[in-house]
């Protein structure tokens, strides 16, 4: 594919909120993930919440979006001087030639959590919920669009837990494809009720803090985030070699709903795809931000595809010991540590692992370590079986 | 954007099947509304079967008729599945689960619960690795997955399938999210025009929204307007008709987009 820059980029987690701050949380091995406290939520697991007095309400002429969600969607726009960047998108290109592509799982659905809990003496629920622009899938992407009132192709992506990847093949798409200059991409998903206590059905959420490749790993602790980014064929201002978005690959595992692959046949099936789009080969890539969410099988499936695509030698690690498992907004908040990794010089480790699994070949690392990342891999997978590479490096202009 | 079209399905009260319906949103048979009976989702193995509901059921077997009718196996094409919102079956008994005081959620329910459930079932049925997207949109979801299948026939491959569904709500969740009846549709579309080809399109977004496009026949037009994946009837009717005419969908608030249907191959 044709490389797209990411001119600017934003990020909130529960690990921290800010670019400048996540780079540090990063280097400090500072995590977000605590014991859950979030809304009525009883159950013996850790997870990443953002704190309430950081989510101000959505913007007052907004009003009919106002959710967690997109309260933390808002968090996101306001930082990093992305509100700034998208704004000048706008004049310079247009609204109309500056697309909308938001991945996520829930989007709004705590509010119908909450509303259930208020039917009335018929079970009827309140009659003005604001149905469209809360819980509805579309609602954050709705939300991003009207925030900036551009007018160019808008879409949400949700293919569970590789939303906010996919989200970037859809906007490199539509750019390459002439429908538009510039696009908002994202993934943004906040705690539920629906998340917290399916994955618990499962027997997937780990009583503690999650340990991504660790031996003791036990599940996964929920997070939630959001992370966007403005993509443009074009590097902004002086800058002669900005960050791109090199190559994207996609595949289906074809196996179950939500167990991977056991070979990880779709998961190296995306990532062989990302090489091709990106047309480089195994060796170019420096660091791999590993999906990595911390079951049992799922890090170990995942180690299988990584070694059998890359070796046992390339670097990589999860960085959802910091976050949590964001869900839907893993994949664009993966994609920006991995942009913040090739500009800033460094490779994350693995907050909270402390034994890598001995069983799993691949060369995991613990600690944050200073090195020169010229090219990246971040993986996303999800339940369905949908798999999402991503490429991320320098690009010279 | 230009592009064909190879077949299509429509699964809906009184529009069973494509073959049985062309007449109909032609203009050349009179439109019934008859009860609307879920096709056996003879793609899905029997385990899976009885694990979904009206929703995967729906899009699988809108999907399977218009392979098909292209002659082509199912693991061979990429997807993009649309519909408005999650199963609303699924959501509102989570929903029901979580208010109540022991909040015991079902792990399939938990599971079906993804918006991408439909294609996940699609992907274990036809042995498929190739890519499938699960797009929203709100109401004009049908638009915007029509937008996606057509810039991947234009930058990334040969033929897509793109499946839109939505189905009723049950209550009471019906009371703020209202559905009136199932719709399903399907069209298997290529880059290039093929022997198969039955409708040559292009899609152009307008800068300024113009007036969408509605169903000359009061009941199709109440069909349309009742199920935010019925607004493809406009252009399955002028697929149907065969006869080169634009019309125009809603692709998201206030935006437009106009699909231009020709006949294939210059005939």
């Amino acid at each position: 594919m044709q490389p797209l820059f990411l001119n600017r980029y934003a990020i909130a987690s529960s690990s921290a909120i800010g670019l400048e701050a996540t780079v540090q949380a990063l280097q400090n091995m500072r995590s977000g993930l605590a014991p859950c406290a979030f809304e009525t939520v009883h159950l013996d697991t850790f997870a990443g919440q953002i704190a309430d007095t950081s989510l101000a309400p959505v913007r007052t002429d907004l009003a009919q979006f106002e959710c967690r969600n997109n309260r933390v969607a808002q968090l996101c726009i306001r930082q990093d001087g992305f509100e700034e960047a998208v704004i000048d998108a706008r004049r310079q290109y247009g609204p109309d030639r500056v697309g909308v592509f938001m991945g996520t799982s829930t989007s709004g659905i705590l509010e119908t959590e909450i509303a259930y809990r208020s039917r009335d003496a018929d079970g009827m629920l309140p009659r003005n919920f604001p149905y469209a622009t809360t819980h509805n899938t579309f609602s954050v992407a709705w939300f991003v669009q009207s925030y900036f009132a551009l007018s160019g192709p808008a879409m949400a992506v949700s293919t569970a837990c590789s939303s906010s990847a996919k989200a970037f093949g859809n906007a490199a798409r539509m750019i390459e494809a002439g429908l538009c200059d510039a696009a908002v991409v994202g993934g943004v998903d906040s705690l539920c009720l629906t998340t917290l206590y399916g994955f618990n059905a499962l027997g997937l959420l780990s009583p503690l803090a999650c340990k991504p490749f660790d031996r003791e790993r036990n599940g996964i602790s929920i997070g939630e985030a959001a992370g966007m980014v403005l993509l443009e064929k074009t590097s902004s201002g002086l800058k002669r070699d900005g960050i791109a978005l090199l190559g994207v690959g996609e595949s289906s595992d074809a196996h179950h709903m939500s167990t991977p692959h056991p070979e990880g046949l779709g998961a190296r099936m995306a990532m062989e795809r990302a090489l091709n789009s990106a047309g480089i080969g195994r060796d170019a890539v420096d660091y791999i931000n590993l999906h990595g969410t911390g079951t049992r099988s799922n890090d170990a499936i995942e180690g299988k595809a990584v070694h059998a695509v890359f070796g046992a030698d390339i670097p990589c690690s999860s960085t959802k010991g910091w976050t949590g498992h964001t869900l839907g907004a893993c994949g664009a908040i993966e994609a920006i540590i991995c942009a913040l990794a090739v500009q800033r010089g460094f490779m994350p480790g693995s907050a909270n692992t402390s034994m890598p699994d001995q069983d799993i070949p691949v060369h995991y690392l613990l600690a944050t370590r200073s090195a020169a990342v010229d090219i990246a891999m971040s993986n996303a997978f999800g339940f369905g079986g949908t798999n999402c590479s991503l490429v991320l490096g320098r690009a010279r202009t | 954007m230009k592009l064909f079209v190879e077949s299509a399905a429509v699964l809906a009260p009184g529009l069973a099947g494509w073959v049985a319906s062309r007449p109909v949103l032609a203009g050349e048979q009179k439109y019934e509304p008859a009860p609307f009976v879920l096709p056996v989702a003879e793609l899905l193995p029997a385990v899976e079967r009885r694990r979904t509901g009206s929703t995967v059921k729906l899009a699988l077997a809108a999907g399977h008729e218009a392979l098909i009718a292209a002659g082509r196996s199912a693991d061979s094409v990429a997807t993009v599945f649309v519909s408005s919102g999650n199963d609303g079956d699924v959501i509102n008994d989570i929903c029901i689960t979580l208010a109540g005081s022991d909040r015991q959620v079902s792990p399939t329910r938990f599971h079906n619960s993804v918006h991408n459930a439909p294609s996940g079932y699609w992907g274990i049925a036809a042995h498929s690795h190739h890519p499938s997207t699960s797009l929203c949109a709100f109401d004009w979801s049908f638009a915007i997955g029509l937008l996606e299948a057509a810039t991947q026939l234009q930058v990334e491959r040969p033929e897509v399938l793109l499946i839109a569904y939505d189905v009723p709500y049950p209550m009471p969740f019906a009371g703020i999210r209202r559905v009136d009846q199932p719709f399903g549709t399907a069209l298997l579309m290529t880059r290039d025009s093929t022997q198969r080809s039955i409708a040559g399109l292009d899609i152009e977004l307008d800068r300024a929204a113009k007036d969408l496009s509605r169903m000359a026949d009061a009941r199709l037009e109440t069909l349309r307007v009742g199920n935010p994946c019925a607004s493809a009837l406009p252009l399955l009717a002028a697929i149907a008709r065969g006869q080169p005419e634009t019309i125009t969908l809603q692709r998201n608030a206030g935006q437009t987009m106009s699909v231009s249907i020709r006949r294939p191959n210059g005939r």
